[in-house]
C-alpha cells in the first residue's frame, strides 16, 4: 500500500472514531452499540497504519493487491454490524410487543367497562360534572 | 366436565373490522350465553373498538397494530391472568359460526385429552368452502406438510377457530408465534407434546372488510411459514414449555 493510500484510510478511519466518540459525548449513541464501532474501527485504523500485517493479511488470504483486503476487511465488519443491528432490532420488536399488549391490559383494567351499565355510567357523569 | 365453575373467554381479534365485529360479538352472546366476550381491537383506525364495546364486548385496544400473533397473544395472557379454563379463538370478520362451538365443546367432552380443538373447513363432505385458488394451495401445502410433521392428519392449518384449554392458554400467552401463527402454533403444540384435534365446522365467506392475506401476500405468507416451520424443526424444542420462564413475555412480567 503506497503511503499516500495509507494516509487517506488512517484519516478516514481516525475521523470515523472521533465521529462514534462524539455521538457518545452528546449521548446520541448508546456505549454497548458504541463500543462495537470503535473495535471495528481501531481493527481497521491498525490494518491500515501498519502497512506490513495488512500485506500478510492480505497474503495469507490470497488477496494480491492489499487495499482490496482492507476493503474486504470493512466490508466483514459492515456484514457482522449490520446483522448485530438486526438482533438489536428484532429484540426491540418483541420488547415493543410486549409493552404495547401489557399497557392494553393494564387500560382495559382500570377503564370502566361502559356496556355494564350504561344508562347509570352516564346518570353519574352527569353528576360529577355539577 | 361441563361444570357451571368452568370460565370461559371467547377471544376475537380484529383489525378495522367495524362492519362485522358487533354483529360477531351479538352473535356470540346469544349462541353462547356463558362467554365472556373479549374483543382484541389491534390498532384499528377505524370504529371498530367502539362497536365491539357498544355490542358488549370487553375491549383490549393495541396502541398500535401489532399483527395477529401479537394481538392473539395478549387474548391468551387475559385468559391466563383472568383464570380462565377455557378459550375460543373465534374471527372478528364472520366467517366462523358461533353455534359451532358447541361442535368443538362437545369434541373436547369426548376426547379430554385434547389441549386444542381446531375448527376445519376440509374435513367432512364439504368441500365447497370458498377460497382463492392461491390461497387454498398454500393452505393445502402446509396441512400436507404439518400432517408429515406432527404425525396426524391437519387438514386445515390455517384455521383461527380453535378452542384452547388451560394448557394450551399457558403454552400460548408465554409464546406465540408474530405474524401468520396458526400454521407455527400447531407445530408449538407438537413440540410441546400437547395434543390437537380437528372437527369439521361449517365456515361463512367474510361478511365484509379485507382479509389479513390478501392473494398478493400469499407467496410472502408462504415463505414465511415455510422458513418458519423448517426453522422450527431445526430448534432444539421445547424452547418454553408451561411453567418456564420465557425470554420476553407479556405474562413473564407477573404484575398479576
Amino acid at each position: 500500500m503506497t503511503t499516500h493510500q495509507r494516509a487517506v484510510a488512517v484519516v478516514a478511519t481516525v475521523g470515523l472514531l472521533i465521529l462514534v466518540f462524539d455521538l457518545v459525548r452528546r449521548r446520541r449513541l448508546l456505549e454497548r452499540y458504541a463500543l462495537v464501532w470503535m473495535a471495528v474501527t481501531v481493527l481497521l485504523l491498525v490494518l491500515s497504519a501498519w502497512g506490513g500485517l495488512l500485506d500478510r493479511v492480505a497474503d495469507a488470504i490470497g488477496i494480491s493487491y492489499p487495499p482490496s483486503a482492507l476493503f474486504a476487511a470493512a466490508f466483514g465488519f459492515v456484514i457482522v454490524l449490520l446483522l448485530h443491528f438486526s438482533v438489536a432490532v428484532s429484540r426491540l420488536t418483541d420488547q415493543s410487543k410486549v409493552l404495547a399488549q401489557r399497557l392494553a391490559l393494564l387500560e382495559q383494567r382500570v377503564t370502566p367497562q361502559e356496556h355494564e351499565e350504561p344508562a347509570e355510567a352516564h346518570a353519574e357523569s352527569v353528576t360529577a360534572d355539577r | 366436565m361441563h361444570s357451571a365453575f368452568e370460565r370461559r373467554l371467547a377471544v376475537v381479534p380484529a383489525y378495522n373490522e367495524e362492519q362485522t365485529v358487533g354483529r360477531v360479538v351479538r352473535a356470540l352472546h346469544r349462541d353462547v350465553p356463558g362467554w365472556d366476550v373479549l374483543v382484541v381491537d389491534d390498532g384499528s383506525t377505524d370504529e371498530t373498538g367502539l362497536c365491539a364495546r357498544r355490542a358488549g364486548a370487553d375491549v383490549l385496544r393495541m396502541p398500535f397494530n401489532l399483527g395477529i400473533g401479537g394481538a392473539m397473544q395478549a387474548g391468551f395472557v387475559y385468559a391466563l391472568e383472568g383464570d380462565y379454563d377455557l378459550m375460543v379463538q373465534v374471527d372478528a370478520d364472520g366467517q366462523h359460526d358461533p353455534t359451532e362451538i358447541t361442535t368443538l365443546l362437545e369434541s373436547r367432552a369426548r376426547h379430554s385429552e385434547s389441549d386444542m380443538v381446531c375448527g376445519s373447513r376440509f374435513l367432512g363432505d364439504d368441500h365447497r368452502y370458498p377460497a382463492p385458488i392461491s390461497r387454498r394451495t398454500g393452505i393445502h401445502v402446509f396441512a400436507f406438510l404439518l400432517s408429515r410433521i406432527v404425525g396426524q392428519r391437519v387438514s386445515d392449518p390455517t384455521s383461527g377457530f380453535r378452542l384452547y384449554n388451560r394448557r394450551a392458554i399457558e403454552l400460548f400467552a408465554r409464546d406465540y408465534p408474530h405474524d401468520y401463527p396458526e400454521v407455527e402454533a400447531i407445530l408449538m403444540l407438537h413440540h410441546h407434546r400437547l395434543i390437537m384435534r380437528e372437527e369439521h365446522v361449517r365456515m361463512y365467506e367474510r361478511d365484509g372488510g379485507v382479509s389479513s392475506i390478501s392473494s398478493g401476500k400469499s407467496v410472502y405468507y408462504m415463505i414465511k411459514v415455510l422458513l418458519a416451520i423448517g426453522v422450527g424443526l431445526l430448534r432444539r424444542r421445547p424452547v418454553v414449555s408451561p411453567g418456564d420462564a420465557a425470554p420476553v413475555t407479556a405474562s413473564g412480567a407477573n404484575i398479576g
